[in-house]
């Protein structure tokens, strides 16, 4: 069997949970990092919550993995929003002279969940006006015919 | 004193919270705890990813200041132009090159000793608030 993060993914209808409870390190990263982007393709995920809420320190390997899974998910079409950064993680990140880099992070999983339900349903609505458009330029088309 | 070995990855993890563990007993607050933990975090990576392998000492005497005293030794390459790599930006591995410069802004001194070929000795400090 392939080798695992052992950091549990959940899948909660269109989105996946994934909370990190253990202290990573760089291989660990790495590993959950695979694995997570596994499953958006396995599943099909829409947007992948996570949950760092329980790290002590996230340093420039670390951050540079979430930030660098945030946006491969976003090629997979899934939107990836870090959850629950502690306050004291996140002054020290920034003094380390790191950025989140356009990555999108929530308070805690009620607004990261919020936020992946308000991108989806912009998404939907904005793929619907676009196959209104379609439509109608091919009615044109058919007007002119 | 606390001295650790770096030859896995997992010993990182161990360094990062011994280190952590003594700046709270000395009396560290949690922001303070957070920074000392991952400078040490950088450092021992440093180690890992530049000598293979290494050890670090964890005291709690930085005299004449009270505070905390970290020192990480390698046998390794050694750094060619330690200005370059305190420089934001500079690395050259994969990594954003945050390590050196990003533990200096964490902590309240960082010395560094390297001989080309020989090794190198970082020492970095973090004083308690007077």
């Amino acid at each position: 069997m392939a080798q695992t993060s052992a950091i549990p993914i959940l899948k909660l209808r269109e989105f996946l949970i994934v909370s990190i409870q253990v202290d990573l390190h760089d291989k660990m990263a790495e590993q959950l990092q695979h694995d997570i982007l596994k499953r958006i393709s396995e599943t099909s995920a829409k947007g992948v919550l996570v949950d760092i809420s329980a790290l002590e320190t996230v340093d420039s390997f670390i951050g540079r993995t979430l930030a660098e899974t945030a946006r491969m998910a976003g090629i997979l079409d899934a939107e990836l929003v870090i959850v629950g950064m502690p306050p004291s993680v996140a002054s020290t990140f920034v003094e380390l002279g790191l950025s989140m880099g356009g990555v999108r992070t929530a308070i805690n999983l009620d607004e990261g969940y919020d936020m992946l339900e308000a991108y989806i349903e912009g998404q939907i609505s904005h793929k619907k006006i676009s196959q209104t458009e379609g439509e109608e330029e091919v009615g044109d088309e058919a007007d002119r015919d | 004193m606390k001295q650790i070995e770096i030859r896995e990855e997992a010993d990182i993890l161990k360094i990062r919270s011994e280190a952590k563990e003594m700046a709270q007993e000395i009396g560290f607050g949690l922001v303070d705890q957070t920074r000392i933990a991952t400078a040490v975090s950088e450092l021992a990576r440093n180690v890992f990813t530049y000598a293979g392998e290494g050890e670090v000492r964890i005291e709690s005497d930085c005299r004449p200041r009270k505070g905390i005293k970290i020192t990480f030794i390698d046998r390794g390459p050694g750094i060619e132009d330690v200005e370059l790599a305190l420089t934001d930006g500079y690395s050259t591995t994969r990594s954003m090159g945050k390590g050196l410069p990003g533990a200096k802004r964490l902590m309240d001194r960082m010395e560094i000793h390297t001989h080309s070929g020989k090794g190198t000795k970082v020492t970095v400090e973090k004083w308690l608030p007077e």
